[in-house]
């Protein structure tokens, strides 16, 4: 994969909102690559930032947040420092973005025809004529029945699952070449969140589309994504491709992290629990954030802050995996 | 009852008989006498039959509108039932809940401690509300003594109750609202999805916290969630809901290895693979259809892959399922023998290990 050169390079990217009690850092230092193609899950809980890197991307960032570092390129191009109006082109042309909940993105004054028509005139080369075929066209393809009277309904007329296949044609339709997708199934039932998630993939491989997967269960980015990036309190603590982040992974967050999610397979007398809950952007610890619930937690951790280097099988922002870090981490790392 | 488990005690602290609660979503009058059109109901919950013996969890799954958290509203009285009995510990529910000494014995937890708890109120006086309105306790000094063994029991500290509750996090909040029920020394709790607002590792606290206090305390649970992970690690059985029915009710580890009804089958389909065994998935086609519309017959048939005209004109009945009768099932594919016998769900079929590499 890294013979390519990679879709979207974010580098050193911080986010910060000044606040009366001072400036609150909400994304520090993240730096990871999506390349043409490829699917990367970015997990976390909330608060970690996973959202915030989505918004910083395609430019939507809530005021007062604002980018303070760093750069974002999509194919080479920066994109992190467009004036609104070319970055208006840029999302919706060369990026497409899915929310949670469908209502937000969908007018409820228009009709989604009249929705997906104007995204395509807008961003591509072709009249209303044709666009409103290509509409039916996406609306089939994203599993609608009755595509072709469907197309004249208002969101309120479809069923939550239903929105949701709207949504994700309107991100399709100017066939952008990378999708950033928050939490695109968590407003869903299982039964549909399913078929949506099945949706995606197909899509996303047939059209070579590239995309971010944001969302905090773990299961569906072992369904989906290629690589997976583990964030917390902000920083990226552990990423890596998808197999070795779930079933091998190296940072004691990570480890804490896929210990706690109930099994279906069978009964625990007890889960494996996290003490403690990640700390408030005012109040992030010095050296590593994790710190203070780290079961393997060493002097150096208290006072220097880690960068992602390689750890096992995948890159991990955790003292233990440097040979710098001497014999204390040497025995910790073999008992882990 | 055919799903009774003999137990010691051989009263349930919970029984439900046949109880339904429909909601009027009829427009107002006069367009109804304009457009010619008559009442509309909404059948939340439509003739559900459990009942849950003393120290056990039972719960209930299903997706949303499905009807879960009717019931656990009707179960502890915030509704009051259409239809059909819910009957607390051999006692009425309704005569119950006019006494108060045996009213302070059920208590529910919400799913939003967020909005469960008034922002208003330091901790110690949202603690101590139950016990004051209950008059367990008559002087300060030992509401004080026990609000503080109650914030230590769920794992606060003492001093916690000096706070508002916008000063703690939504696991800790949550902790809060358990020592609320708590305070009234409840044997009955309800839990509507208690963890479904938490993070993942802190809903593996409290998970943990619930199950340490059944153990000593000898809690009654009735479960509600959407989450089929998390009930396999709560229950001791387990019902299935689908459009205000129970289409499947069976102890925990009968229903997790061998699910019957198709239902519960396509939910246990639907959860993504987290061991990665390239397991291909079929995701049941369709969505739940509305309530006030049920469709005729059985309400799942229209989702169904063994659907026939008889479970098109008739509504199946909980029976005890053929080759698992210690698993009721509302099925007529499954009554008779045409659903392939049991077959092992798809968790079973997961040999891999546990995920946690640890």
């Amino acid at each position: 994969m890294s013979n390519t050169r990679p879709l979207l390079e974010v580098r050193n990217l911080r986010v910060e909102f000044p606040t009366r009690r001072g400036t609150l850092v909400a994304l520090d230092d993240v730096s990871f690559d999506i390349h043409p193609g490829e699917v990367l899950g970015v997990v976390g809980e909330s608060g970690a930032g996973k959202s915030m890197t989505g918004a910083a991307i395609i430019g939507l960032l809530e005021p007062p947040g604002r980018i303070a570092g760093g750069t974002i390129s999509l194919a080479g191009r920066r994109i992190d420092n467009l004036p609104y109006k070319e970055m208006r082109t840029v999302r919706g042309r060369e990026i497409g973005a899915i929310f949670q909940d469908p209502l937000t993105t969908l007018n409820p004054l228009y009709t989604v025809g009249r929705q997906l028509v104007e995204t395509m005139t807008t961003h591509l080369p072709i009249g209303p004529g044709e666009a409103r075929k290509k509409a039916i066209e996406w609306l089939e393809l994203v599993g609608i029945p009755a595509a072709a009277q469907r197309i004249d309904s208002y969101p309120h007329e479809f069923s939550g699952g239903m929105r949701q296949r709207v949504v994700i044609a309107l991100a399709l339709c100017a066939e952008p070449k990378l999708i950033v997708a928050d939490e695109p199934t968590t407003a869903l039932d299982v039964s549909i969140q399913a078929q949506v998630i099945a949706l995606l993939k197909t899509l996303a491989r047939e059209k070579g589309t590239s995309m971010m997967l944001v969302t905090h269960d773990m299961g569906v980015i072992a369904e989906t994504a290629d690589r997976v990036a583990v964030m917390y309190a902000g920083r990226i603590a552990e990423i890596g491709a998808v197999r070795n982040v779930v079933k091998h992974p190296s940072h004691p967050y990570t480890i804490g992290l896929m210990g706690s999610i109930p099994p279906i397979s069978h009964r625990l007398e007890r889960l494996q629990q996290i003490e403690g809950s990640m700390p408030r952007l005012s109040a992030i610890p010095k050296g590593c954030a994790y710190n203070p619930r780290c079961p393997h937690v060493f002097d150096r951790c208290r006072s220097e802050r880690p960068e992602l280097i390689p750890a096992r099988d995948t890159q991990a922002a955790c003292w233990l995996y440097d040979p710098a870090s001497g014999t204390q981490a040497a025995e910790v790392r073999a008992d882990a | 009852m055919p799903d009774m488990i003999p137990a010691a005690d051989t009263r349930p602290m919970l029984e439900t008989q046949d109880v339904a609660r429909f909601f009027d979503v009829s427009r107002p009058l006069i367009q109804r006498l304009l457009a010619g059109e008559g009442k509309r109901m909404l059948r939340a919950v439509d003739g559900v039959s459990f009942s849950i013996p003393k120290g056990t969890t039972l719960s209930l799954v299903g997706e949303s509108g499905c009807g879960k958290s009717t019931v656990a509203r009707l179960v502890v009285g915030l509704y009051r039932p259409t239809r059909g009995t819910v009957i607390f510990d051999g006692q009425d529910l309704a005569q119950a809940r006019a006494d108060s000494t045996q009213r302070r014995r059920m208590q529910m937890i919400f799913q939003d401690p967020y909005a469960s708890l008034n922002p208003r109120w330091r901790v110690r006086d949202i603690i101590a509300e139950p016990i004051r309105a209950f008059g367990l306790l008559k002087t300060d000094a030992e509401i004080e003594a026990r609000v503080a063994e109650l914030l230590t029991h769920v794992g606060l500290s003492p001093l916690d109750g000096q706070k508002y509750p916008h000063e703690f996090s939504g696991g800790q909040r949550q902790r809060i609202s358990i020592a609320r029920a708590l305070s009234s020394n409840p044997e009955f709790l309800v839990c509507d999805e208690p963890t479904s607002a938490l993070d993942v590792s802190v809903q593996a606290q409290i998970l943990n916290l619930m199950k340490d206090l059944q153990r000593e305390l000898g809690l009654t649970y009735l479960f509600i969630s959407h989450n089929l992970a998390v009930v396999r690690q709560v229950s001791d059985r387990v019902g299935v809901m689908y459009l205000g029915r129970v289409v499947e009710l069976a102890p925990a580890e009968t229903l997790f290895t061998t699910p019957r009804h198709p239902y519960t089958r396509a939910l246990m389909e639907a959860i993504p693979d987290l061991d990665m065994t390239g397991r291909q998935r079929i995701p049941v086609g369709g969505e739940v259809p509305s309530p006030i519309n049920p469709p005729s017959g059985c309400p799942f048939h229209p989702r169904c892959p063994l659907a026939n005209d008889r479970c098109r004109a008739e509504l199946p009945q909980l029976i005890p399922a053929r080759d698992t009768p210690e698993a009721v099932v509302a099925c007529h594919a499954v009554e008779e023998g045409r659903d392939g016998g049991p077959m092992p769900g798809v968790a079973l079929a997961e040999t891999g290990a546990a995920v946690a590499a640890s």
